[in-house]
């Protein structure tokens, strides 16, 4: 948008960078002007963090340089590209939860020799900056207790403390919420207006689309395309990222059958406050129950409820008409009860072990004789899996760390599946995944939908729930809406939804 | 200068970690013998001459490693779920006076077989307790069990103190403060005449092998390193984390007890208070040169224990303190674990 007259403030130029047998990087080439908002774009694995990671000195590329306002930026070296002007703000954030904002800001500018610091200066360099850029933060509360988004601002204001010029973010909506996130890119527009130059690294399609004002597409290493945004479109960089035409699948009109699951007036409290409060819903043979919300209203309580973690300590929970509100993961899975967890690392697979323990983690009693694990029963079962649900990169035995995260989630979407399930729950199922493997995912889905089984979808991304639930309820606060059909759905009702305005029923 | 992950950590660098780390030891621990006025190559010739010179030497080396076999597993399988057993001393000391006390009189007049399977019990079940009660704290409070087992060791020693001059006594003992010694048809058979090494040698090496069926091919050994490895998955797949790791703990002290019973059984007869020269820490020093793997525990025993009684018959012949040997332990230690952090990670320039 701004262009011409000045020269880029930031180029890279032919960087190369290999990773084993891996080419993380090859040969590439971009440069950022003055007052401009660049989107890399590209998908999981495709080399924007490790790009980003050479840029900030993380790493040393094997080739290629780095240039700030035309100057080379020693290859290695944060130091020197802090001095230089570059900030990063990184997907997991680097924040000392136990100590304040301001203290988390001058970490690092301070010197480590002197004795006191200028607090007073401190704070107010930090209101001048967050009044300029509008990013409210209160200086003296203790990170630990702000919210993701909170923290994020505080990555922010460290950066631009350090009188960051070039401001670079590695895929900055990953942990927010899209209210947060459309805040955040007001912000980073506002800051680029003010001259800072912004580089946001991505995967998602609309917040490139509404951000920036040019786009490089990254794949396999390589540039493989540069639009300026207003003059493409979303198709069009779907199709450059993925390298051919990817369409999520769409759900076919199908009649519900009976209901398979059943929760009534589901109640938990935790920590003084009630994590779900009075929850109705049922999920019925042969259709997909979405629950929207933002994050942090219930769903994690209400996806551990239903695998099996947590107890409710009111209301009633069946499943066939069988009480099952205090049943444990291992009845969960023997009575054919599917679990797709919010946090495929933390809870969906143990990383070191290797495809085929993971496969049958959840059914090692099913693949033992007296105590022995029948390895050979359970490895032809991984084999299977591997076959049945497209699992690339992987034999029985790789170890389940090294698959990217698309197969990671094929893997525990095929252990739930393969039993034919009569209920799943499948919560966040594409969180963090590029379009190739939502699609794969969503196919999964709707194939188990057509098969029959009852399924409950909890999803943040409301692109998702609308497009393959039957019907949907937001989760606010604990309580759920009244469901609604998802054709009756759009943007202004859920957003009321979601929002907490509820009151009209108008499906069942 | 910088680090990075390897994407695969291959086999061999993790067989060859350990090599690497004793032969960095032994490097670095020349330059304290040297300093000790002695030629290096002497000293680890004198060493390896009183380790292996003699039938007398092997055999002495042998019934040092029996009881380290024991304490190395008890170690390996404890830190294979992250239960970090540094109390294997202690469980030591507990197994070894439950042995004493049933084989000083409750067993006697059981056939020999029954009789040494009740002690192997009982001392089991006193060294799973030990552990047993910090295993449930971190489970249920969250306490450090690296603190409790530690501190536990001095506890079960002074214990041990308590009963060698109190109601175990050995009245026979001119007044020194040992144990009653356990009936004399209870002890271990000798394996090679004429030496101390006896069948607790053999009792140890099919123990390890059990322990190695059981982690690699069980249902239990499964769900420990899940459990070990990311209790969160763990525990969403099905494994009940806390007695899973109850059991760890059962077996981890049991194993410890068993090495404190077959050294009373076996080459000494009755308890002191200096029974083990370190069994129970030297075992954290096995499990983590043999990388946790129990066939591995076998080989660092017979090491370790190669260092322990060389380093005697060194210092005798040279002058140089047989301390070296713990120093020897404590220097193999920290270069496996430097050892292990390269076959982990890289190191790019």
């Amino acid at each position: 948008m701004i262009a011409g007259a000045v020269g880029p403030v930031l180029e890279l130029e032919g960087i190369s960078k290999r990773f084993g047998a891996l080419l993380a990087n090859d040969g590439v080439t971009l440069s950022l002007k003055k007052g401009e908002v660049l989107a890399l774009l590209g998908e999981n694995g495709a080399g924007k963090t490790t790009l980003m990671n050479i840029l900030f000195g993380h790493y040393a590329a094997d080739a290629g340089a780095v240039r700030v306002m035309g100057r080379a930026l020693p290859p290695g070296r944060p130091q020197a590209a802090i001095a230089a002007g570059v900030g990063m703000v990184h997907q997991h954030f680097t924040l000392a939860g136990n100590l304040t904002v301001l203290e988390n800001i001058v970490i690092g500018s301070e010197s480590l020799w002197k004795v006191g610091m200028n607090r007073d200066g401190a704070i107010r360099k930090i209101e001048d900056l967050s009044r300029q850029f509008g990013l409210p933060v209160d200086p003296m509360a203790r990170v630990g207790d702000l919210s993701v988004g909170e923290r994020q601002r505080v990555e922010i204001l460290k950066a631009l403390y350090r009188e960051a010029r070039i401001l670079i973010l590695d895929e900055p909506t990953a942990v927010l919420a899209r209210p947060e996130a459309e805040q955040l890119f007001r912000i980073l527009k506002g800051m680029a207006k003010g001259g800072l130059s912004i580089l946001f690294i991505s995967h998602k399609l609309h917040e490139v689309m509404g951000a920036s004002d040019r786009v490089v597409v990254l794949r396999q290493g390589r540039v493989v395309a540069e639009r300026v945004t207003a003059e493409t479109n979303p198709a069009e960089l779907a199709e450059l990222m993925v390298g051919r035409a990817v369409a999520r699948p769409k759900r076919q009109a199908h009649a519900a059958g009976a209901p398979v699951v059943v929760a009534k007036g589901l109640r938990v409290s935790r920590g003084g406050g009630m994590a779900l409060d009075g929850v109705d819903f049922e999920v019925r043979a042969g259709e997909i129950l979405g629950i929207v919300g933002v994050s942090g209203n219930g769903q994690a309580m209400l996806g551990r409820v239903l695998s099996g973690l947590a107890r409710p300590e009111g209301g009633s929970l069946t499943f066939d008409g069988r009480d099952i509100a205090r049943m444990t993961p291992r009845q969960a899975v023997r009575m054919g009860i599917g679990r797709v967890p919010e946090d495929r690392h933390a809870e969906g697979v143990v990383g070191d072990l290797a495809v085929w323990e993971n496969a049958v983690l959840e059914r090692l009693r099913d693949y033992a004789r007296l105590g022995f694990v029948r390895r050979r029963a359970a490895m032809d079962y991984a084999e299977a899996l591997i076959a049945r649900f497209d699992i690339r990169g992987a034999g029985p035995r790789t170890r389940t760390r090294a698959l990217s995260g698309g197969n990671m989630q094929k893997l525990i979407l095929g252990r739930n599946l393969a039993a034919g399930p009569r209920f799943l729950l499948a919560n966040q199922p594409t969180r963090g995944l590029d379009e190739g493997a939502i699609a794969a995912v969503h196919q999964e889905l709707l194939q188990a939908r057509a098969e029959g089984a009852a399924i409950l979808l909890i999803s943040e991304d409301l692109d998702e729930a609308v497009g393959l639930a039957d019907r949907l309820q937001a989760i606010v606060k604990g309580k759920l809406s009244a469901p609604i059909a998802a054709e009756a759905a759009d943007a202004r009702k859920l957003g009321l939804m979601m929002a907490g305005v509820w009151g009209t029923a108008d499906a069942h | 200068m910088r680090i990075e992950r390897r994407e695969e950590v291959s086999v061999t660098a993790l067989i060859l970690a350990p090599f690497g780390a004793v032969l960095g030891a032994l490097v670095l621990c020349a330059g304290l013998i040297a300093m000790a006025g002695v030629s290096p190559w002497v000293a680890y010739g004198e060493m390896l001459r009183g380790a292996f010179g003699s039938r007398l030497a092997v055999t002495e080396t042998l019934t040092r490693a029996s009881p380290l076999i024991l304490t190395g597993l008890a170690a390996a399988v404890a830190f294979r779920a992250r239960l970090w057993n540094i109390g294997g001393e202690g469980q030591f000391y507990m197994g070894a006076l439950a042995a004493a006390a049933l084989g000083h009189s409750v067993v006697v007049g059981l056939p020999l077989p029954a009789a040494w399977a009740v002690i192997a019990l009982g001392a089991m079940a006193a060294g799973a307790v030990l552990l047993l009660i910090p295993a449930l704290l971190r489970l249920r409070f969250g306490v450090d069990e690296v603190v409790t087992t530690l501190l536990l060791n001095f506890v079960a020693l002074l214990f041990v103190g308590l009963m060698v001059e109190g109601v175990l006594k050995d009245p026979m003992a001119f007044g020194w403060p040992q144990s009653v010694p356990v009936a004399a048809g209870l002890r271990l058979p000798d394996l090679v005449p004429r030496s101390r090494l006896h069948v607790g040698l053999v009792l140890a090496v099919i123990v390890a092998g059990i322990i190695w069926l059981v982690q690699a091919r069980t249902v239990f050994g499964a769900q420990t390193r899940a459990a070990g490895l990311n209790p969160g998955a763990a525990a969403f797949a099905g494994v009940p984390i806390t007695a899973t790791l109850a059991k760890v703990a059962i077996l981890s002290g049991g194993l410890a007890g068993l090495a404190g019973a077959i050294e009373v059984l076996g080459p000494v007869g009755y308890v002191t208070t200096t029974l083990s020269p370190g069994f129970g820490y030297a075992g954290i020093v096995v499990a983590m040169l043999a990388a946790l793997h129990p066939a591995g525990v076998v080989a660092a025993s017979v090491f370790v224990a190669t260092i322990f009684v060389g380093a005697d018959a060194m210092s005798r012949a040279t002058g140089v303190p047989s301390f070296i040997a713990d120093v020897i332990m404590a220097v193999a230690l920290l270069a496996m674990l430097v050892a292990l952090l390269f076959a982990t990670y890289r190191v790019r320039t």
